[in-house]
């Protein structure tokens, strides 16, 4: 074999090998899908503070514990209402002349994918206090302290905002925790980072793969199509604002534990701030449309009300899903509306 | 004296561990992750600890020798009476001649400075040891941990002073010996000159004592069967390997250039590691510091950037220089381009981690974090390389090319069109990004290190095994499928992503097709090594070599394993990747690098390691891997699981908590093996420093006046 002889055939060859693998897996694929491919309808660019926050979202690293991907797979239905397509990101081209690219779509979920975190999480007291310290409003959580994108001041003046931390938070440290610029344009980040609704000609793409996932729990000795948990509803989408112990967080969110709402009888007031937020409490914090954004069926409703009436030492009326269905469909109609 | 200096060495660390060990109690009552840090305190600290108490004992025993040769007065007819009847022998067949004089060797004269230097940081030592007790400030985990990582240099510094201090008092006292010798021998010579008589009644009084052992036959100890002889009763607690066979000596400058890249490479692994223990921690212990440059995300790429390109890139072009004029007979092209290379690579390493720290990255790309003005170092670095390697090649004296250089040069080739594709900004936008960063975080991994190692493996596992290559046309197979199927599978780290279906179909197809390369290498490598399993038992380097080996199939199959669909579910975004790159990262390029360092640079500088420290390093290497991996992969899998069900995400969190104190516990191991395998680089670089015998140098001095 000559060729392994000489090294004018043997390098050449491979090289060539390699480069041709890679124009066509790598090179060819990227032009065309950048050629073929344009931002949806609806998408709006960053606005310079969002930019900012973006800046600083790939400056801190987020990206090697945040995806921001929502795959076309049943299991990724919790981070989106839609799997995710390559329009969405169309708009994101070179970061500067220094950076690349920052599609940030990410390889680890450490914590939680933020494709759509804007429309799960959209307060933005919420997102300051968290980053201030996650634990505050997360217990278990185990992402960094941003402390360095927050002042202590003792006097600050009427045009900033102070972020509502506790003083067990504070470790003995005296003063209010101010928001800096940073800290203001990252959250503005993460709040404009929400699933773009399809235009009403185009179909969703479908999340594939459930019966695998299906069959994988029977075998794994879990019930499929079981009622649905209210607890884990509860702590998927509750938890992070009104605590594990449902007292909430003073001077943010309000307790469900003892509440009126909650354990009373006006089942539509109840249904409606589930489904669409509330923003009634000038001493609490705003409420967002959880229910609708997570697309909340009259079984869910029903289990999260019987979770919360049941817990804590309440004692309200259980409720069937039937008995609400008119209600919920009733309080989608008005989201719509509005 | 060894079993009694190892004895004292063990009594004193064992006192220093019962004192601290109330002390370490207190730190941790009322923390709420108390036995997990505790654990990874005592890991990483005793073993120093250890270290440091052995060498203070052997620093206590070479000072009182030094004391004891101040009091020692030089006396001619002492000196006589005490030598040996081969001595005898040798003077009486030495001629008459005088002796010009000019015979004492250079000795290398470290200052006062050191010591005292040395003394002061123990000192510090002390006082760092004693006094965080009462306070509740040092009840803090995270100060604990930064205390400790504050600590570890210190403790180093101690061990490198005590050292150091060890070795000026012995030349102190060559110094003295050198100039009794050198009296000794001159004295001896007067005497043969001139008074030979009396010389030689005195020997027949003696001889007639030491007949029995008087013999004048030549020993040939090469392969050190009468050096482990004694006439003492002893247990030996490890297996006594087979020593670096000798080799014609390189060109100086070669083995100075090969021992710096070496050298860097070790560097960058110990600051890598001990960053990525770091990381590690920071999964159990969140609240370690608040500063910004510490954070995860800046601190994760530095971890990984230190690793790929600082250990991992420098060994293997340094064991390179060695392998590619080797197995080509003939000299390196330039040694000017391979130390323009190593710089360029490090400024590329220090100015990349100075910019992660500060925030400035890439933009989120993994493994090119880097931003492209400092990436431009290393295709500097690459393309130096490349045309060096090629023009050695160019001019070798053999027909053939040798498998080795199939795969070392392929592989830099490959990693230039490799780099060019990820750092050109013509085809990154939108999802491209996505396209580009598959192929490149694949490719970076598997036609870099992996092709580049199996090359260094084609060359160390015959000659280490002393037999050829058992097939080179599974060699031929492997090289030409690897190239086919590892460059289209890259997608497969973004299966169901909004990339082209058809694309992630390739990757999917094109990983179950790696099998073909993996299962060649493997059965080439695994039947080199039939028959000469014995040889592995007898060496410090061949269990370096098979541990990749292994690894080579078992993470190229895992790796094609996690491409399916479902794998894609239940792995995909855990931890479950972190093991699965360390296992290859680790267990392959490591593992095969350790030997290759083990394997060369005895030969280079003529100094062998301490062999219970490389089998000390082996071993806390090879578990801490499984402690790391094995507890994250089972952790991940029922992550993937929970994720799968449903359950609300920060169960997930909560419940990773114990698999991921499993992982800083085997990080903490691989890390200690690091310091080890620092040290054992030492040692081969330095010659140790042996006490003169006056007598033996004297006589060396006679002789050369022969």
């Amino acid at each position: 074999m000559n060729i392994f002889n000489d090294h004018k055939k043997l390098y050449p060859i491979a090289g060539l090998l390699f480069l041709c693998l890679t124009l066509m897996v790598v090179i060819l694929p990227a032009l065309d899908s950048q050629k073929n491919n344009a931002p949806l309808p609806g998408s709006k660019p960053l606005t310079a503070l969002e930019r900012q926050g973006k800046l600083i979202y790939i400056s801190e690293g987020c990206v090697a514990c945040h995806s921001q991907q929502v795959r076309n797979v049943a299991m990724d239905k919790i981070w989106g209402s839609r799997p995710g397509l390559a329009a969405d990101y169309a708009n994101i081209g070179r970061t500067s002349i220094w950076q690349n690219t920052a599609t940030l779509m990410g390889t680890e979920r450490t914590g939680p994918d933020l494709t759509d975190v804007g429309n799960r999480q959209p307060s933005q007291d919420w997102n300051l206090m968290h980053l201030y310290n996650p634990r505050i409003v997360v217990q278990q959580s185990i992402m960094p302290s941003y402390h360095w994108l927050f002042e202590l001041k003792d006097n600050p003046d009427s045009t900033e905002i102070i972020v509502p931390v506790p003083a067990s938070f504070l470790n003995g440290k005296k003063g209010k925790v101010v928001a800096t610029e940073n800290a203001l344009a990252l959250v503005a980040y993460l709040k404009s980072l929400k699933q773009v609704p399809l235009p009403s000609t185009m179909q969703p793409n479908a999340f594939l793969m459930a019966d695998a996932l299906a069959s994988n729990e029977k075998s794994s000795g879990g019930q499929a199509n079981e009622a649905v948990d209210g607890k884990k509803l509860y702590t998927t989408y509750c938890q992070t604002c009104h605590q594990e112990n449902g007292e909430g967080l003073k001077g943010a969110y309000p307790p469900l534990k003892g509440s009126a709402v909650v354990t009373g009888n006006n089942l539509d007031l109840y249904i409606d701030i589930i489904m669409n937020g509330y923003d009634a409490r000038a001493e609490y914090g705003v409420m967002s449309a959880v229910g609708v954004n997570a697309n909340f069926t009259e079984k869910e409703v029903a289990a999260i009300i019987n979770y919360e009436r049941t817990s804590w030492g309440n004692k309200g009326q259980e409720v069937k899903p039937e008995d609400i269905k008119k209600i919920v469909d009733f309080v989608k109609l008005k989201a719509q509306a509005q | 004296m060894k079993k009694l200096k190892l004895f004292l060495g063990g009594v004193l660390s064992v006192l220093m561990l019962a004192g601290f060990k109330p002390l370490a109690t207190n730190y941790f009552q009322g923390t709420d992750s108390g036995i997990g840090i505790l654990i990874l305190l005592f890991l990483v600290l005793v073993p120093l600890l250890f270290v440091l108490g052995f060498l203070f004992v052997q620093f206590k025993i070479v000072l009182n020798k030094f004391q004891q040769t101040r009091r020692y007065h030089y006396d001619f007819n002492k000196l006589l009476k005490e030598l040996n009847p081969k001595q005898w022998q040798n003077i009486l067949q030495t001629p008459k001649k005088k002796c010009k004089g000019n015979c004492n060797g250079s000795c290398l004269k470290k200052t006062l400075v050191f010591v005292i230097l040395g003394m002061g940081s123990v000192q510090y030592l002390m006082a760092q040891d004693g006094s965080p007790t009462s306070s509740s400030f040092f009840s803090q985990p995270g100060i604990i941990i930064t205390v400790i990582l504050l600590l570890i240099p210190l403790f180093l510094g101690a061990l490198f002073f005590i050292h150091k201090a060890i070795r000026y008092i012995k030349n102190r006292i060559n110094e003295k010996n050198e100039v009794f010798a050198q009296k000794f021998s001159d004295e001896l010579q007067t005497n043969l000159d001139n008074n030979k008589e009396s010389l030689l009644a005195l020997k027949t009084k003696q001889t007639s004592v030491l007949d029995e052992t008087n013999s004048t036959i030549e020993t040939d100890d090469s392969k050190s069967i009468l050096e482990n002889v004694s006439d003492l009763p002893q247990t030996n607690f490890t297996a006594f390997k087979k020593k670096a066979t000798k080799r014609p000596q390189l060109d100086p400058d070669v083995t100075k250039l090969i021992l710096w890249y070496l050298g860097c490479g070790a560097f960058w692994l110990f600051l890598g590691g001990l960053i990525g223990e770091y990381v590690g921690i920071k999964f159990v212990v969140p609240e370690v510091d608040q500063m910004s440059w510490l954070s995860f995300g800046r601190l994760r790429p530095v971890h990984t950037n230190i690793v790929f390109w600082g250990w991992a890139s420098l060994s293997m072009i340094g064991l390179g220089i060695y392998v590619v004029p080797t197995v080509s007979n003939t000299k390196l092209y330039s040694i000017k381009w391979g130390w323009i290379a190593l710089v360029c690579t490090n400024i590329m390493i220090i100015a990349g981690t100075i910019s992660l720290l500060l925030g400035v990255n890439n933009g989120g790309g993994e493994f090119r974090e880097y931003i492209w003005p400092i990436m431009a170092f290393f295709a500097v670095a690459l393309l130096l390389t490349l045309a060096n390697f090629i023009l050695t090649v160019a001019k070798r004296t053999t027909h053939e090319i040798y498998i080795s250089n199939w795969y070392i040069i392929s592989a830099i080739i490959f990693t230039v069109i490799v780099a060019l594709t990820a750092y050109l900004p013509f085809w990154q936008d939108g999802v491209s990004e996505t396209i580009v960063q598959g192929y490149f975080m694949h490719s970076g991994v598997g036609m870099w290190f992996t092709l580049y190692t199996l090359g260094l493996l084609y060359y160390f596992i015959p000659q280490q095994l002393n037999k050829p290559i058992y097939a080179y046309s599974l060699g031929i197979l492997a090289f030409w499928t690897q190239i086919i199927f590892y460059t289209v599978i890259g997608t497969h780290h973004f299966v169901f992503a909004p990339i082209p279906w058809w694309l992630q179909t390739v990757g999917i197809v094109g990983s179950a097709g790696m099998i073909i390369p993996v299962v060649a290498a493997t059965i080439n490598y695994s039947m080199t090594f039939k028959g000469q399993w014995n040889k592995v038992a007898n060496s410090y380097t061949l269990p370096f070599f098979l541990v990749p080996v292994m690894y080579y199939f078992i993470v190229s199959m895992q790796g094609t394993a996690e491409a399916f669909k479902f794998t894609n579910l239940l792995w995909h975004f855990t931890d479950f990747t972190v093991a699965h790159a360390h296992l290859g990262f680790y267990g392959i390029i490591t593992f095969a690098l350790w030997g290759g360092v083990y394997a060369i640079v005895p030969r280079l500088t003529g100094n062998e390691p301490p062999q219970h420290l490389v089998g000390v390093h082996f071993w806390l290497a090879f578990i801490g891997i499984l402690f790391y991996t094995i507890p994250l992969s089972i952790g991940s899998t029922l992550r993937g699981l929970s994720w799968m069900k449903g359950d609300p995400f920060i169960d997930s969190v909560e419940m990773m908590f114990e698999w991921w104190l499993w992982r800083a516990i085997g990080g903490s191991l691989m890390f200690i093996s690091h310091i080890i395998f620092a040290y054992n680089f030492y040692k081969m670089c330095i010659k140790d420093v042996e006490v003169v015998n006056i007598k033996d140098k004297a006589f060396e001095l006679l002789m050369k006046n022969k």
